[in-house]
C-alpha cells in the first residue's frame, strides 16, 4: 500500500478526473436506464407504504412522514452500493475493463477512490431526486431548514456507507456468485436499515432492535429522521454521525484492501 | 546494445502465496530500445507473470524490474507512463465507442485535449477501423478487438508495448494484418515485447527470443542463432517405395555428416513407403545423391525428398525434452 502515501501530482489529478469524467459520460448517455435503476424501487415503496396503505387506513396518520426520511436513507445507501458493486464484479471478473484504468498513471488506490467518489455522487443525485418525487406522490413531505446541516451530513455519510459496502462486496464476491448478492446481502440490508420504522419503536421487538443496530443504514435513517421529523423518537444525531464515520472508515479500509488484492497479484 | 535498455529485469523471482514453486525463478534479461523481444514458452512457463511484474500488476518476490530506467516496484505510476499493454483477451471499455476508448485512454495518460481526437483518427485509420469508430466493441471479432487494443495502447506513445499472445486465435488474414502493423511499429522505433507460445510468431517478428520454461529463462538469442545452436544443423527427410529393409536406417545413419537417423513410422512395420529423417551437421543437399544411391543398392526407389532447417520448436524440444503445447 506504499502508493497511498504518494501525493497527487497534476498529471495524476488529471488522470483521476479523466476516469471520473468517463463514468459521468457513460451515466449521462444512459440517463433513462440510470433513472429507472435508482428511482423505481424507492418510488414504489413510497407509493405503496406511504400512499396506498395510508389511503386504505392500514397505517396511522403521519406514517408517511416518518417513512420519507427512511426512504431517502435507503436510496442513498442502496444506490451507492449498486453503482459500485455490480460493475466492479463484472470489471474484475469477465469484462476486464478496469485494466485500462489500472494501467493509467495513477496510484491504484485512486482508481478505487474514484469509484467511491462516483458512486457517492450518483447516489446523492438519486436521493435528491426523491424529494420532488415525494412531493408528487405524497402531496407534501416533512421538511425543515433548521436541521439542514444534520440532513446534509447524514445524507453524505449515507452515500459513502453505500459506496463502502459496494467496494467491499465488489471486490470480494466472485462473478459466479453475483446473484447471491441480491438475496443474501441486499434484501437483509434493505429491511434491517430502519427505513420503514423508527429504531426506538422496536423496543417491543428487542432481538430485532439488536439486529438493526448492526446495520449502518439504521444510523442514516435515524439521522435523517432527526433532521426532518425531530418530533418522532430517534437515535441521538451525534451517535448516528459517530457510528457512520466509523462505518465509513472500516468499509473503505476493507474495500481498499480488497481492491488491492484484486488489482495487484 | 549501446543505449540504456528500455526493459531490464534482474534476478526476478515471483512466488504466489500458497504456491510450492516459484512462478518466475531468477530471470534476468534486457531489451534494447527499438528491439522486438519475444518470450517464448508453454502455458505456465512464467511469461505472463514476468510481464505482469513489468507492467506493475504483479508484485515480485525478489529481484528488480525497470522500464526506461524506472523501478516498477518503487514507482509504478511513472512506470505506467512508459508502457502500454495489449492483453490476449479483449478488455475494451464496452460502454463507450471505440473512438471514445482511444480518446479516454489518452485522457487518462494526460495527452492534451486538442491532440486526442486527431491522434485517435490517425490510429483508427492506420488500423482500418475508421468506419467503425462510432461502434461499441461488444460485437467485434477477435481480430478487430485486437486492432482496437493496439491502437488504444499507442494513444499515449509508450516507449514499450507489451503484447500477450497477440495473434492467438485469429484467422490467418487477421494474423498477417496484425503482424504487418507490428512490423510498422518496429520501423518507427517502438520497442515491442511479445509473449507467445507460437514459435512461428516469435520467429516472424522477434529480433531476439527468450525461451522460458518452469520459471526459468533457458536461452536468449536471435531466432537464427538459437536454431543454429542445435546439434544437427539441418534435416533430410527421405521417402522411398519398395520392400523396406530392416537395417536401411542404420546404413543411412552411417553416411558422412549424418548425426543420427530415425524412421518415421506411419503404419505397422513393413506397410506403406519407407520414411526416414536424417539429422545432419552439413549441407542437406550434398547428401541426397549418396542417400539415393544407397537406397537404390537395396532395391528401394527414392520418391520424395524434403530438406529442412530446425525451427524454434526444435530448439525448445532440445532444451526441455517437451513440445511447446
Amino acid at each position: 500500500m506504499s502508493e497511498l502515501a504518494v501525493p497527487l501530482s497534476s498529471t495524476q489529478r488529471a488522470a483521476f478526473l479523466a476516469v471520473l469524467r468517463r463514468d459521468v459520460y457513460v451515466t449521462w448517455r444512459e440517463l433513462p436506464a440510470f433513472l429507472a435503476q435508482v428511482i423505481l424501487q424507492p418510488l414504489f415503496l413510497l407509493f405503496v407504504f406511504g400512499k396506498v396503505l395510508g389511503s386504505l387506513g392500514y397505517t396511522q396518520h403521519g406514517y408517511a412522514d416518518l417513512l420519507f426520511p427512511g426512504l431517502l436513507a435507503l436510496t442513498a445507501v442502496i444506490t451507492g452500493m449498486q453503482t459500485l458493486a455490480f460493475p466492479l464484479v463484472a470489471e474484475f471478473g469477465w469484462t476486464r475493463e478496469i485494466e485500462d484504468r489500472l494501467l493509467a498513471p495513477l496510484p491504484t488506490s485512486f482508481v478505487a477512490l474514484e469509484k467511491v467518489v462516483f458512486a457517492s455522487l450518483r447516489s446523492l443525485v438519486a436521493t435528491l431526486l426523491m424529494i420532488p418525487i415525494g412531493i408528487l406522490v405524497l402531496g407534501s413531505i416533512p421538511w425543515r431548514w433548521d436541521n439542514f446541516p444534520l440532513f446534509l451530513a447524514g445524507l453524505f455519510l449515507g452515500t459513502l456507507v453505500g459506496a463502502g459496502f459496494g467496494l467491499v462486496l465488489g471486490t470480494s464476491v466472485p462473478p459466479a456468485r453475483i446473484n447471491l448478492l441480491f438475496s443474501l446481502v441486499f434484501t437483509p440490508l434493505l429491511f434491517t436499515g430502519c427505513s420503514q420504522y423508527p429504531w426506538p419503536s422496536l423496543e417491543r421487538l428487542r432481538w430485532f432492535q439488536v439486529v438493526t443496530a448492526c446495520n449502518p443504514m439504521t444510523y442514516v435513517s435515524e439521522a435523517l429522521r432527526g433532521a426532518l421529523v425531530p418530533e418522532v423518537p430517534h437515535i441521538r444525531p451525534w451517535i448516528c454521525l459517530v457510528v457512520l464515520l466509523g462505518s465509513v472508515t472500516v468499509l473503505l479500509t476493507l474495500g481498499l484492501r480488497g481492491f488491492f488484492r484484486r488489482a495487484v497479484d | 546494445m549501446d543505449a540504456a535498455p528500455t526493459v531490464e529485469v534482474a534476478d526476478l523471482v515471483k512466488r504466489y502465496p500458497k504456491a510450492e514453486v516459484n512462478a518466475v525463478d531468477g530471470v534476468s534479461f534486457a531489451v534494447a530500445p527499438g528491439e522486438v523481444f519475444g518470450l517464448l514458452g508453454p502455458n505456465g512457463a512464467g511469461k505472463t507473470t514476468t510481464v505482469g511484474v513489468l507492467t506493475t500488476r504483479v508484485r515480485p518476490t525478489g529481484g528488480s524490474a525497470r522500464i526506461g530506467g524506472i523501478d516498477v516496484v518503487a514507482d509504478p505510476v511513472q512506470a505506467r507512463r512508459q508502457l502500454a499493454v495489449v492483453s490476449q483477451r479483449s478488455n475494451l471499455d464496452r460502454a463507450i465507442s471505440i473512438r471514445d476508448n482511444l480518446v479516454f485512454h489518452a485522457a487518462y495518460h494526460g495527452v492534451p485535449a486538442h491532440e486526442r481526437a486527431a491522434r485517435a483518427d490517425e490510429l483508427l485509420e492506420q488500423f482500418g477501423l475508421l468506419e467503425r469508430a462510432g461502434d461499441r466493441p461488444d460485437f467485434f471479432s477477435g481480430g478487430q478487438s485486437q486492432r482496437v487494443m493496439i491502437a488504444r495502447a499507442l494513444m499515449h506513445a509508450p516507449r514499450v508495448l507489451f503484447l500477450d499472445e497477440p495473434t492467438t486465435g485469429l484467422d490467418p488474414a487477421a494474423r498477417l494484418f496484425v503482424w504487418d502493423r507490428l512490423r510498422e511499429l518496429r520501423e518507427r522505433g517502438v520497442t515491442l515485447f511479445l509473449t507467445t507460445h507460437d514459435m512461428d510468431e516469435a520467429a516472424a517478428l522477434a529480433d531476439r527470443v527468450g525461451i522460458m520454461d518452469t520459471g526459468r529463462l533457458l536461452a536468449l538469442d536471435t531466432p537464427e542463432a538459437l536454431m543454429r545452436s542445435l546439434t544437427g544443423e539441418t534435416t533430410l527427410e527421405l521417402t522411398a517405395d519398395g520392400p523396406a529393409d530392416g537395417d536401411v536406417v542404420d546404413a543411412l545413419s552411417r553416411l558422412p555428416t549424418v548425426e543420427r537417423g530415425e524412421r518415421l513410422q506411419a503404419g505397422p512395420p513393413g506397410a506403406g513407403p519407407l520414411r526416414v529423417r536424417l539429422y545432419l551437421t552439413g549441407e542437406a543437399s550434398a547428401l541426397v545423391a549418396p542417400a539415393a544411391a544407397l537406397l537404390a543398392d537395396r532395391g528401394l526407389q527414392l520418391s520424395d525428398v524434403k530438406l529442412g532447417t530446425p525451427t524454434l520448436e526444435d530448439v525448445f524440444i532440445e532444451l526441455t525434452g517437451r513440445t511447446l503445447r
